[in-house]
């Protein structure tokens, strides 16, 4: 018995007569975490975890949300629904459904490795899993995190010693939060605008974060020397970065995996730092749901769900609107 | 190679000339005395044989990794390198060593005569102690295929400033044939070598193209213009009753073309002459698809002699009576090179390339116009008091081409970009009219825009008809307009020919399907290319 069907509005649940992460207005959007691609606005109401809702209200202003803390089990029109941390970003889940003991998950996004920051991703047993793939491909093994963040230390010592400010490149939902956490007591962290913003939301939400700083139109050039600058993409190629002081970018994300990947965007540097599972985390999720059929979701799905069904796992490709500009909007760039 | 590697990733990330020349620098600075030379080597294009064949290679990635075939084939097309994608799919290392450059370049060459079983053994236990990084340099030492964006002139003035030297006595010593096993750095930058190898040829002089408009040149009293030749740019070089022509790849190419060899009896010595490499039949230049019969062979048959017999067109005189004249002025060179021509015995192989002479720029560009007819590529525009410069410098001498052919065609099928590209389709394989049918002629990635990209993605996303792994069949429809260098006859190809360089010139959004070339304009335009020049 299917508990999720595939619209034109996004996933659907039948039974509980609610939507999942859908790109079309609807009744009751079950959220899985805040980034853009996930979460629209116009929906009747939000239900999501509890450090999701400060995210929602930041970026879509007042909303009709409910929230749930992990593993709290509540009932919609006869369906369980309940809440496992997905370790993507902060408030990222997996949706867990339960229909006279049939038992289906949908994943959101999800990694596997915990990064310090975001509660650690927990397997779900189920019949059947909906799981992303965004980097569902056996080239994509991440290195471990301790070893980015040296070489990403390392990197900023250079870019000291040459007289370099180093500007890093992250969304500020996710990646930027992971970096401070990492290079927090190493450096004088600052944050652009539309970071210190979402920080702060998170602050009034009580979730406390690593110490930053704020950048503003008094903050000096020499102290950004000194320190680091955490920006997200979408001001990245600006003129304000042009205007600091002999500008190092370095780029944190999972397609810097790839040399073609490091060379297409312009940066000083590339590292593959990811929120996402890379190929052996995506297949030891997997495997670790224990589930009898998977549906696979934006990324590499076509080729991702072949190589499930060699290996003997039933899998599907699904046509879906996610892992478009994971944040691309809803960012409030101050065009200086 | 862990400094090696970081060299390398500093200069792909970077897209500015001077970091690039300052990583160099750095790197020369801090590099193992031993490995410079190889770097040097491996910078300039100098190639070890390959040791071991990509298929093999490739088999043994594909072993290791316990992947399917399939799937190996569509990391290789995420990723668009072969050494990076068997680099990123091998299992971690266990044990991590770190090797010297030339110590791994030498392993590699000693692999040459062994068997396969030797040769897999150490290649995949050399796998088992790299990084992903190093792997990646490791395979790219086997395959002996380092392109990474280092032109000749960065390199040289890094290693001119490194070692303080004069970045055109670098440029000198750094060419001609050195092996980096046998020379230490410094006497490398300082060209100790240079003196005891008589085939030492010059750096070429290299022209920009034309911009703007001929009147900002000056006069045109004090130009001289050339037509420019479609062949092989090359060097002959007498020594010491030695003769020896060089390309300008820095290739020894002198047993490839016989017709030269009598210049051993009739140059003195002391001679150096930079010139193109052309077939001539008849007093006439042909074409580069029939020079091509004639290049990269062990051996040459009767037919290729008599069907593409080769000719020199000499453009200058760099050596005289073993005098380095290259800071003369042009015309005083050129007097010397007339001279020296005129008194060959043997007539109409060695050639001087002839001046087209002209009193008014207009005049020029319409001689320009009838290139084609004399299987010349435009003109060369060289000023009569420059001198012979290393490598390519502003202002002296300037190229203006004709403009290239072009053709309309269909889009039929495309294929999607790698890495960040991967999202987007930006390779494609076009098509022309043949009767009722199409026919591939030309591969080209995109010479679009990035909002033209977007919307044949969009395009190729709802047309696509059939797939192929990675490659879609999309419905005939977009129409490109292709420009090429030339047309050469080609079996491997469908259509029987194939263009040269062919890339988009624009996307035709005003014309149909059915308002494309056809195979037959192509096929008139190849043999009207074939003809003897009138
Ligand atoms: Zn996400
Ligand atoms: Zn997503």
């Amino acid at each position: 018995m299917a508990l999720i069907t595939f619209t034109n509005k996004g996933i659907y649940c039948k039974q509980g007569d609610f939507y999942i992460d859908p790109w079309q207005p609807v009744n009751l959007a079950v959220t899985t975490h805040g980034h853009a691609d996930h979460v629209k606005w116009g929906n009747k109401a939000y239900l999501c975890h509890e450090h999701t809702k400060p995210i929602l209200q930041h970026r879509l202003g007042d909303l009709n949300i409910q929230t749930l803390p992990y593993h709290k089990e509540i009932n919609i029109n006869g369906v369980k629904l309940s809440l496992y941390p997905a370790g993507h970003v902060i408030g990222s889940a997996q949706i867990r459904l339960e229909y006279k003991g049939e038992v289906w998950a949908v994943s959101g996004d999800y990694k596997v490795e915990y990064d310090g920051i975001s509660t650690a991703f927990e397997p779900v047993k189920c019949h059947t899993f909906v799981s992303e793939s965004t980097f569902g491909l056996p080239i994509y093994k991440w290195q471990p995190q301790q070893d980015i963040f040296n070489q990403i230390k390392n990197w900023i010592s250079h870019n000291h010693d040459k007289n370099q400010t180093t500007v890093l490149v992250a969304y500020s939902l996710g990646k930027a939060q992971r970096l401070m956490a990492g290079l927090a007591g190493y450096v004088d962290i600052y944050v652009h605008s539309s970071i210190a913003n979402l920080n702060d939301a998170f602050f009034k939400a009580g979730i406390i974060l690593p110490h930053t700083i704020p950048i503003t139109a008094e903050t000096s050039k020499e102290s950004l020397l000194k320190g680091i600058v955490i920006v997200p993409p979408a001001v990245a190629d600006g003129k304000w970065i042009k205007s600091l002081t002999h500008a190092a970018t370095g780029i944190c994300s999972g397609w810097m995996q790839v040399r073609a990947g490091r060379r297409w965007r312009s940066a000083d540097a590339g590292f593959a730092l990811s929120d996402h599972a890379d190929w052996p985390g995506l297949l030891s999720a997997i495997k670790a749901t224990e589930a009898e059929k998977v549906y696979v979701t934006h990324g590499h799905t076509a080729v991702f769900s072949k190589y499930l069904n060699e290996i003997g796992i039933e899998a599907e490709e699904v046509k879906t609107q996610y892992g478009d500009g994971e944040e691309e909007d809803n960012i409030e760039v101050n065009k200086d | 190679m862990k400094r090696f590697s970081q060299l390398i990733q500093e200069l792909e990330m970077s897209n500015k000339t001077n970091d690039k020349m300052l990583a160099l620098v750095d790197y020369f600075n801090e590099a193992d005395d031993m490995d410079k030379p190889y770097v040097i080597a491996m910078f300039t294009g100098k190639r070890p044989k390959r040791p071991v064949s990509t298929a093999l290679i490739k088999q043994w990635a594909i072993e290791l990794s316990n992947l399917p075939e399939w799937l190996f084939a569509e990391c290789y097309h995420n990723v668009g390198d072969l050494s990076e994608t068997i680099a990123l799919i091998l299992p971690p290392p266990t044990s991590i060593r770190d090797r010297k450059l030339n110590e791994w370049i030498n392993d590699l060459a000693l692999l040459n005569d062994k068997d396969e079983a030797f040769k897999k053994q150490f290649i995949t236990k050399a796998w088992d102690t790299l990084e992903t990084s190093e792997r990646f340099i490791f395979n790219k030492l086997i395959s002996g295929n380092f392109r990474i964006g280092v032109s000749n002139k960065i390199l040289v003035n890094a290693l001119a400033k490194q070692s303080d030297t004069e970045s055109s006595k670098i440029m000198h010593s750094i060419m001609g044939k050195w092996l980096p096993s046998e020379i230490n750095y410094t006497d490398l930058v300082n060209g100790v070598h240079v003196n005891t190898d008589n085939s030492w040829p010059y750096p070429f002089c290299l022209a920009y193209a034309l911009e703007g408009v001929l009147s900002s040149l000056g006069e045109p009293q004090e130009w001289q213009a050339e037509w420019k030749w479609d062949g092989i740019r090359g060097q002959i070089v007498k020594r010491n009753g030695e003769l020896f022509i060089w390309s300008r790849g820095e290739e020894l190419v002198t047993e490839q073309f016989p017709e030269l060899h009598f210049l051993l009896d009739e140059l003195e010595d002391g001679t150096v002459l930079d010139g193109e490499i052309l077939s001539v039949k008849d007093g006439k230049v042909q074409a580069f698809s029939i020079l091509q019969q004639r290049l990269n062979r062990k051996t040459i048959h009767k037919n290729q002699l008599k069907d593409a017999p080769i000719g020199f067109y000499t453009y200058d005189l760099l050596e005289y009576k073993g005098r380095d004249i290259r800071e003369e002025a042009l015309n005083k060179r050129r007097q010397i090179l007339e001279r020296m021509i005129s008194n060959l015995k043997t007539n109409s192989i060695v050639v001087l390339s002839p001046i087209v002479s002209f009193n008014q720029w207009d005049e020029l560009a319409k001689l320009r116009e009838t290139a084609r007819d004399l299987n010349s590529e435009g003109i060369m525009l060289k000023k009569l008091n420059s001198a012979y410069h290393s490598g390519r410098k502003r202002g002296d001498w300037w190229k203006w081409k004709i403009n290239p052919y072009t053709v309309d065609t269909v889009m039929i099928y495309a294929q999607k970009g790698s890495g960040r590209r991967a999202n987007f389709y930006t390779d494609y394989t076009f098509a022309v009219r043949d009767g009722d049918q199409l026919v591939t002629i030309a591969k080209a990635y995109s010479g679009l825009t990035d909002k033209e990209i977007k919307e044949v993605n969009a395009f190729v996303v709802k047309n696509a008809i059939e797939k192929f792994g990675p490659v879609r069949t999309v419905k005939p429809e977009l129409v490109f307009e292709i420009a090429f260098e030339g047309i050469a006859e080609s079996k491997r190809h469908k259509a029987g020919l194939a263009l040269r360089f062919p890339r988009i010139a624009r996307w035709r959004k005003d014309k149909k399907a059915d308002e494309i070339n056809t195979l037959d304009d192509l096929r008139q335009l190849l043999q009207a290319t074939l003809l003897p020049p009138a």
